[in-house]
Order: structure tokens, then sequence, then C-alpha cells
């Protein structure tokens, strides 16, 4: 059931390295290109974010643990553009045609990039689903952090808060459901919750007795407690 | 033989990252999938545009007016698109503020989802495997490498960004600030404070 990207909790990552506060934003050259052709390709309107963030998660173990985090987005940006029809096996290996791409009208221009960037995606849609819990209301999240829908698929409940009781701290809104919206089958919005778990309930020894973490969790992803 | 590996083409590019992203950009240049001038435009963007000193104004902002917090705490989204900063990966904010009581710190566990408008991109430890696997789990001894020790009777609330939902810290203003402008306060607040990993610096 174990996904590579899940790693909230995990043991054995050593010290957090904190940066100078003039480290460059771009680390490297080509750390900006990775950027950038990622976010360029995404204008060309062949996939969604939850997709986008599905094919970095589907990396082999081996590749996710030992990329670096934008040779990720580069490797799993290459992938997706074969797998969605855009570029061929053989465009990747070099032996491709030069021929007009017929998805060409849609590049992105230098021009529009301002605002583009500036206009944003936003996530919440209107929704028929009922609002389920308020604010206060005990809750508990389903047992199994997995798609339900996809066996293997994208799901945003990570492994260590499933199972965990918790308690609504705030409603969103209706947003897109990433287990649905990742696999082409819609974006099928639902209530989106700020859900408060102790810390006791999630780690076996927790630092302080009054830590807590929050997720952000669809209402399918919970339970009345 | 990695020509055969269907499930990951990304094999058929060199394997050197720099002259992966390079080969994939040729490519892609090549079918005029992209312009490379706005690729440079992109860079350029959050390179020298869009940084922490969106965020700071908005913490300044708020240390000294208190009808502006009140609302930033109500409807970020809103409030902080008033002062231009919206766009991608910033379309829902949520403040959430620091108190004697209680210290907040912002992970995202599953991948690195972070408030681009208000903070630009995030570094480098921020999308670390060390940060995302023990944030949620160890934030005092995470905090503590950043040279951060918080008092016993303060708790600590790490907010993991699993929607699209993206989270600034509001910082306590420090000791001594009182009598600065807003120019002067926001210049006080780094990006480590609005991610909650940091403090704001103290007034010499």
């Amino acid at each position: 059931m174990t996904r590579v990207h899940d790693m909230g909790g995990r043991f054995g990552d050593g010290p957090v390295r904190p940066e100078a506060k003039d480290a460059p934003v771009f680390a490297e050259d080509w750390h900006g290109r990775a950027l950038a052709v990622t976010l360029a390709t995404g204008f060309l309107g062949q996939w969604n974010i939850d997709v986008s963030r599905h094919a970095r998660e589907r990396l082999s173990p081996k590749d996710y643990t030992r990329f670096s985090y934008y040779e990720k987005w580069i490797s799993g940006l290459a992938d997706l553009l074969v797998e969605k029809g855009v570029l061929t096996l053989d465009d990747l290996s070099g032996a491709g045609t030069e021929d007009p791409h017929p998805l060409a009208a849609r590049v992105l221009k230098a021009g529009t990039v301002s605002g583009a960037l500036a206009k944003g995606g936003p996530a919440d849609r209107p929704s028929d689903v009922p609002i389920q819990f308020e604010v206060g209301q005990n809750v508990r999240t389903v047992k199994l952090a997995a798609n339900r829908l996809v066996t293997g698929g994208h799901t945003r409940l990570p492994i260590y808060a499933a199972g965990a009781n918790g308690r609504i701290l705030r409603l969103h809104g209706t947003h897109v459901l990433p287990d649905s919206n990742a696999h082409g089958l819609g974006e099928a919005p639902e209530p989106l919750y700020a859900v408060a778990f102790a810390a006791f309930e999630l780690w076996a020894n927790p630092e302080h007795p009054n830590d807590e973490v929050v997720l952000d969790l669809w209402q399918s992803y919970l339970e009345p407690a | 033989m990695p020509h055969d590996d269907h499930d990951h083409p990304h094999a058929l590019l060199p394997p050197d990252p720099a002259l992966r992203v390079k080969a994939l950009e040729t490519i892609l240049t090549r079918k005029g999938l992209i312009d490379p001038a706005a690729l440079d435009e992109i860079i350029d963007t959050y390179q020298n545009k869009i940084g922490p000193q969106n965020g700071a104004c908005v913490v300044a902002k708020a240390w000294s007016d208190p009808a502006f917090k009140q609302a930033l705490l109500a409807d970020a989204t809103q409030v902080v698109a008033d002062l231009g900063f919206y766009g991608r990966q910033g379309e829902h904010i949520v403040v959430v503020e620091n108190t004697p009581d209680q210290h907040n710190m912002v992970v995202c566990t599953l991948c690195s989802c972070y408030p681009w408008p208000l903070l630009g991109i995030p570094p480098g430890w921020y999308k670390s495997d060390a940060y995302r696997a023990r944030a949620v789990r160890e934030p005092r001894k995470v905090l503590a490498e950043f040279g951060v020790t918080l008092p016993p009777e303060t708790a600590v609330r790490v907010w993991d960004s699993t929607a699209e939902i993206r989270y600034l810290v509001l910082p306590m203003r420090p000791e001594g600030s009182d009598g600065l402008d807003e120019g002067d306060q926001a210049a006080l607040v780094t990006r480590d404070s609005m991610i909650g990993t940091g403090l704001p610096m103290v007034p010499s």
C-alpha cells in the first residue's frame, strides 16, 4: 500500500539543513529551466495539477529516492508527455520528426507569461455533496490511506494520518477531489476541511502533549468519530 | 534495456540532470511546444519579482493595522489579492497567527506545496526529504536545527499542506519594533518566520 512520496513521519533522513538568507532561488541554472519547462508545458492543457503530481509519485521508488527535487520534476514530465501522447518514445530518444506539432498553437509565449501565472487555477468548485461535518466535530480518518477509485492511484491522505481521531478546525468550501481528478474521472468536488490531530494520536513518542498536526482532508477521507 | 522501459520513458533522456532538462527543452522547442523566451520570463518572475518580500509586506501591515489583521485572518485570499498578491500556487490562502500559546509551522509532506505569490519558490530544505519526513513528527527538533527554541508553554501546530490551501504564518511582532514604520517592520520579517521555522529579526 505504501507509496514512496508519502514520507511524513519517516525515520532516518538526517538533519534539515537551513540555507543562508542570500542563497539563490535556483541553486543551479538547470533548476530554473526544469521549473520553467514544467510550467510552460502545463499550459498546453493536456493535464491538471493532480495528474502532474501523480506522474512524479509514480517514478520508481528507486528513482524517486535517488533523484534530486527538480530531477523528479523533469523525469515525471518526460513520462507524462509520452503518456498523454504529446511526445513519442522516438522523440525522447532523438529519433522523432520535426513536423509542426498539433498543439503548437497553444504554446505559452513570453508576452503572456505574467498574465498566465497571475491568473492561477483555483480548485474550489460548486458541489452537490452535502456538508457532513461542522467545526469542532470529532472525526476519524479512514483506516487505509489509499485511492478508493483506482488501485494504487493518487490520494492526499498521508499514511501517517490514516485511521486517526481528529476534530474539524475549519471548512474550506468544496474542492476538486484529487483521487478522481488525477485519473481523468472528473473533478468530483466535495467538502474540504482542515482537521486537527493531537500529536499523540499520530506518534508513539510525541515531543509535547499539546502539539498538533493539521491536515486538509476531503470529506470522503473522513468518518464521524 | 532502457529503450524497452515504456513505463519510464524518462530513461531515454540523458541521465545527467542538467543535460536531461536541456534535451527535453530542445525537443519541445523544435516542435513548437515551448518558447525559450517564455521560459526566461518564468525564471525571471520567480528569481526577481515574486518572493518573500511580498509576504513580509503583508505581515508588516498586519502588525501595524488591527483592522487589516482581522480581515486577513478571516479571509486572506481576498485581502492579499487586494494588495496584488494572487496567482499560481496562491489561489486559496489561509494566514495562521502565532501567539504566546501557539506556534505555527508549515510543511508539505507529500510534495512541496508553498504559497508562491507570497513567498516565491520554496528553498531547498523545504523540499528536502528530511523536512518533509520530520516536521510533522518532531517539529521542535527541526526548529532547534533552525536555532529556534520555544518556551514549554507554547504548543506547536504543524500544518501539512495536503490540498490546494496555502498557509502563511503571521509571526509575533518582535520586541522593540513599536516605533518603526511599516517598511522597516517588513525588513524584520524573514522568509523562515513566515513558514514557521524562524522568528522575525529583532531591531538592533
